[in-house]
C-alpha cells in the first residue's frame, strides 16, 4: 500500500501505528540519564545562558522598581480608579493563573488519563506552573493597598480579633490560590528527588554533590520506596486534578458572584478552566519549541507532542469558542436592556478593537487553521500560534474585566481605562521575573524526569523467563 | 545455622536488565528470603511483587489526612462565622454552610496532599543522607542510572558469606559485592 511506504519512510513515525513516536528509536537507559544530566551537570554554551540570563534579570528588574515606587506612592499609580477598579492586576492575576493550569493538567490529568506521552514535557510544565503562580500570587498582593498588612486576608488571630468574611469570594480565592502553590510545589519536588539522586551521583564537584544529595534526601531507588513513590503520585495528581478545576472556577466566582452584566453568568467556571487550559498549553508550547531546538532534546519532546499539544488546544479552544458565543446569545435571550448593552458596547464601543483581537487570537486564526495535521507539526507555525493564543487570552481577560466596568447603568458615570507605565512596567517586569526563574531552572535541574522517560522504553519491558534470550539463573 | 557477619549489612548483585533481577528476586523471595530489597533506576512493578510487596499505607494516610483537613476547616469556619465573628450581612443566616464548602475542599486537598507527600517520605525513611549500600563500589554509578540491583542483607536468617555470593552468582549478574557499613 502507498501510505505503509511513506508511514516506513519516515524516521518519526511509528510503523505499527503511523503515529508520531513519543520518543525517537535508539534510546537506552544510559543515553536517556547522559542527555538530560548533561544539560545539567556538563552545561554547554554557558555564555548564551548567561546572555539571556541578564536580558530577563535586567527586564525582572523594571517589576522591583515598578513595585517599589507603588509601595511608596499606592495604587494610584496605576488606572484603576472608578469605574474601571479592577485593572491590569486582575487581568495579569487571571492569565498568569490561567498559563500555570496547564503545568498540573499535563503533570496530573494526563497521568491519570495514562497519557504516557506526557512523561517528556511533564518536569518542565510544572515548573512553569509554579513561576506562573508566583508571578500570579504577587499581584493581588500588591494590589492591597498597604501589602506589608496582606496577611490580614489569613485568619489569624492575631489581626486584632477580626476574622475575615468566610462568604466572600475573595477569601475563597485565597485558600484555593494557596493550596494550589503549595500543592504545586509538593508535586514537584517529589517528582524531582529521584532524579536529583541520579544528578548526586553523576555529579563530579564536591559541591554539586552536597546539594543534590540534601535535596535528593538520600534516595537510592528501593522498589519499596519506588512503590508508595508511584502510590502518592498518583494519589496527588488526583487530588491536583479537582483542585486545578476549582482553582479557576473560584478565580470565576470573583467575577460571576457579582451582580454585574458581562460578570454575572453561570458560564464563567468552564470557560474559565478551559480559557486556562488553553493559554497554559499555549505556554508550553512557547517553552517547549525553543528549549527541545536549544538543548538539542528533538528525540525526547518529539513531533507527537507538539502534535498532542495542539489538538487538546484545538479541544479546549472549542470550548472558549462556546463560551464566547453563549455569553452573545444570553445577553441577546435574556432580554436584559443591560445585558444586552454591555455586550454591544464590548464589540462596538470605544473599546470594541479589543474584543476583535480577542476574536482573532483565539478562535478565528487558531481554530481554523490547527485542524490540520501538517501545520500541527510545523514547529514554527505552533510557534507563532501559541503566541498568538497567549496574546489572546490576555486580551480575553482585558475584556472581561475592562468592557465589563468602563460604561454601567448610568451615562453620567461613564469613564474609559488607559493603563499607565507602571502597569505596563509591573505586567513586563512579571514577564522577566517568571524568564529569569525558568532560566535558572533548566540550569540547575533535570527538566525532563529521567526516571519517568526510562520507564517508557523497550528495554524497560519485564519479559518472563522463558522469552529471555540468555539462559541467566540456575 | 548460619549467622550474620559484623559489620556486613549484605551482598548487593547487579544485573543488566529488569528481567534478570525480577527473575532473581522472585527465586530468592521463593527460596524463604525476607530480608532483601530491589534497587532501580525507575519503578519495576514487577520487582516489588516478587520480593512480596503488594501494599502500602500512603493511601490510608492521605484519606485521614484529607479528613483532617475538611473538618478542621468546616468547624473553624462555622466557629468564626457563628461564634466568634458573626457578620449580619442582609440579613442572611449565620450559619451559611453553602459557602463554606469551598474553604473546606481547598483544605481537605491540602492536607490530603501533604500528607501523601510526606507520609511517603515517612514511611520510606527519607530524608536518611547516609544508607550502608552507597559503600557499595557499583552502587551509586548504576543505581540511579542504568542497573538494577539485588540486596540480601546479612539480618535475614538464611545468610550465609559464602552460600549467599554462591546462590547470587547462580543467576549470572554482573557482579557480587559485599556492602559494609
Amino acid at each position: 500500500m502507498a501510505t505503509k511506504e511513506i508511514v516506513t519512510a519516515n524516521a518519526g513515525l511509528d510503523p505499527k501505528t503511523g503515529e508520531f513516536r513519543v520518543i525517537a528509536q535508539g534510546f537506552s537507559f544510559k543515553s536517556v540519564t547522559q542527555k538530560i544530566a548533561d544539560i545539567v551537570l556538563a552545561p554547554q554554551g554557558t555564555l548564551g545562558w548567561l546572555m539571556f540570563f541578564s536580558i530577563a534579570g535586567s527586564v525582572a528588574t523594571l517589576l522591583l522598581v515598578a513595585v517599589t515606587w507603588l509601595f511608596l506612592k499606592g495604587t494610584g499609580i496605576w488606572a484603576v480608579t472608578q469605574p474601571v477598579a479592577w485593572g491590569f492586576a486582575i487581568i495579569n492575576f487571571v492569565w498568569w493563573i490561567g498559563i500555570g493550569h496547564a503545568g498540573t493538567l499535563i503533570s496530573a490529568i494526563l497521568l491519570l488519563f495514562k497519557q504516557s506521552w506526557r512523561n517528556s514535557i511533564n518536569r518542565f510544565a510544572e515548573a512553569m506552573t509554579i513561576f506562573a503562580v508566583v508571578c500570579a500570587g504577587m499581584f493581588p498582593l500588591i494590589h492591597v493597598g498597604r501589602p506589608w498588612v496582606a496577611y490580614w486576608m489569613l485568619p489569624l488571630p492575631v489581626s486584632m480579633n477580626i476574622w475575615p468574611q468566610f462568604r466572600s469570594p475573595l477569601l475563597w480565592d485565597v485558600f484555593a490560590v494557596s493550596t494550589y502553590a503549595t500543592i504545586s510545589v509538593v508535586f514537584w519536588y517529589i517528582g524531582l528527588i529521584p532524579d536529583l539522586g541520579t544528578l548526586r551521583d553523576r555529579a563530579q564537584s564536591k559541591f554539586a554533590q552536597f546539594c543534590y544529595g540534601v535535596f535528593s534526601l538520600g534516595w537510592r531507588g528501593s522498589v519499596r520506596h519506588w512503590m508508595r513513590y508511584e502510590t502518592a503520585s498518583l494519589l496527588l495528581a488526583g487530588l491536583a486534578t479537582p483542585l486545578v478545576l476549582s482553582v479557576h472556577t473560584v478565580i470565576s466566582f470573583d467575577f460571576a458572584v457579582a451582580v454585574l452584566p458581562g460578570w454575572h453568568t453561570t458560564i464563567f467556571p468552564p470557560y474559565f478552566v478551559a480559557g486556562a487550559v488553553y493559554s497554559g498549553f499555549a505556554m508550553v508550547l512557547t517553552l517547549a519549541i525553543p528549549l527541545r531546538k536549544v538543548f538539542g532534546l528533538e528525540g525526547l519532546v518529539t513531533d507527537r507532542h507538539i502534535d498532542n499539544m495542539g489538538k487538546v488546544m484545538l479541544a479546549t479552544g472549542g470550548i472558549v469558542a462556546y463560551g464566547y458565543g453563549m455569553e452573545v446569545f444570553m445577553a441577546w435571550y435574556s432580554a436584559s436592556h443591560w445585558e444586552y448593552f454591555m455586550m454591544w458596547n464590548r464589540m462596538f464601543g470605544p473599546m470594541g478593537w479589543s474584543y476583535w483581537v480577542l476574536i482573532f487570537c483565539n478562535i478565528a486564526f487558531p481554530l481554523t487553521t490547527l485542524w490540520s495535521r501538517k501545520l500541527r507539526t510545523n514547529i514554527s507555525f505552533m510557534f507563532l500560534i501559541s503566541i498568538i493564543v497567549n496574546i489572546g487570552m490576555w486580551f480575553e481577560r482585558f475584556v472581561i474585566v475592562v468592557t465589563s466596568l468602563y460604561r454601567d447603568f448610568l451615562p453620567s458615570s461613564w469613564g474609559t481605562y488607559r493603563a499607565t507605565k507602571w502597569d505596563y512596567m509591573t505586567y513586563i517586569g512579571t514577564l522577566g521575573l517568571f524568564t529569569t526563574l525558568f532560566l535558572l531552572f533548566v540550569r540547575f535541574l533535570p527538566m525532563i524526569p529521567m526516571n519517568e522517560i526510562k520507564m517508557m522504553l523497550p528495554s524497560a519491558k519485564v519479559k518472563e523467563k522463558a522469552e529471555q534470550a540468555a539462559g541467566a539463573g540456575d | 545455622m548460619p549467622v550474620a557477619v559484623e559489620g556486613i549489612y549484605g551482598l548487593v548483585a547487579e544485573f543488566e536488565t529488569p528481567s534478570e533481577l525480577v527473575y532473581a528476586a522472585k527465586a530468592a523471595h521463593d527460596a524463604g528470603w525476607r530480608r532483601m530489597d530491589c534497587y532501580t533506576p525507575y519503578p519495576v512493578e514487577e520487582a516489588a511483587e516478587a520480593i512480596g510487596f503488594h501494599k502500602n499505607k500512603v493511601p490510608l494516610l492521605t484519606l485521614v489526612g484529607g479528613l483532617m483537613g475538611l473538618c478542621a476547616m468546616f468547624t473553624f469556619e462555622t466557629w468564626v462565622s457563628v461564634l466568634a465573628y458573626p457578620l449580619n450581612i442582609g440579613g442572611r443566616p449565620l450559619y451559611s454552610w453553602p459557602a463554606f464548602i469551598v474553604p473546606a475542599y481547598e483544605w481537605t486537598i491540602l492536607f490530603a496532599g501533604l500528607s501523601a507527600a510526606f507520609g511517603m517520605l515517612a514511611l520510606n525513611g527519607l530524608p536518611s543522607l547516609y544508607h550502608p549500600l552507597f559503600n557499595a563500589p557499583n552502587f551509586r554509578t548504576g543505581a540511579t542510572d542504568d542497573k538494577f540491583f539485588l540486596c540480601l542483607e546479612a539480618l535475614d536468617p538464611k545468610f550465609d558469606l559464602l552460600e549467599t555470593r554462591a546462590f547470587l552468582e547462580s543467576f549470572t549478574p554482573n557482579s557480587v559485592v559485599e556492602v559494609n557499613y
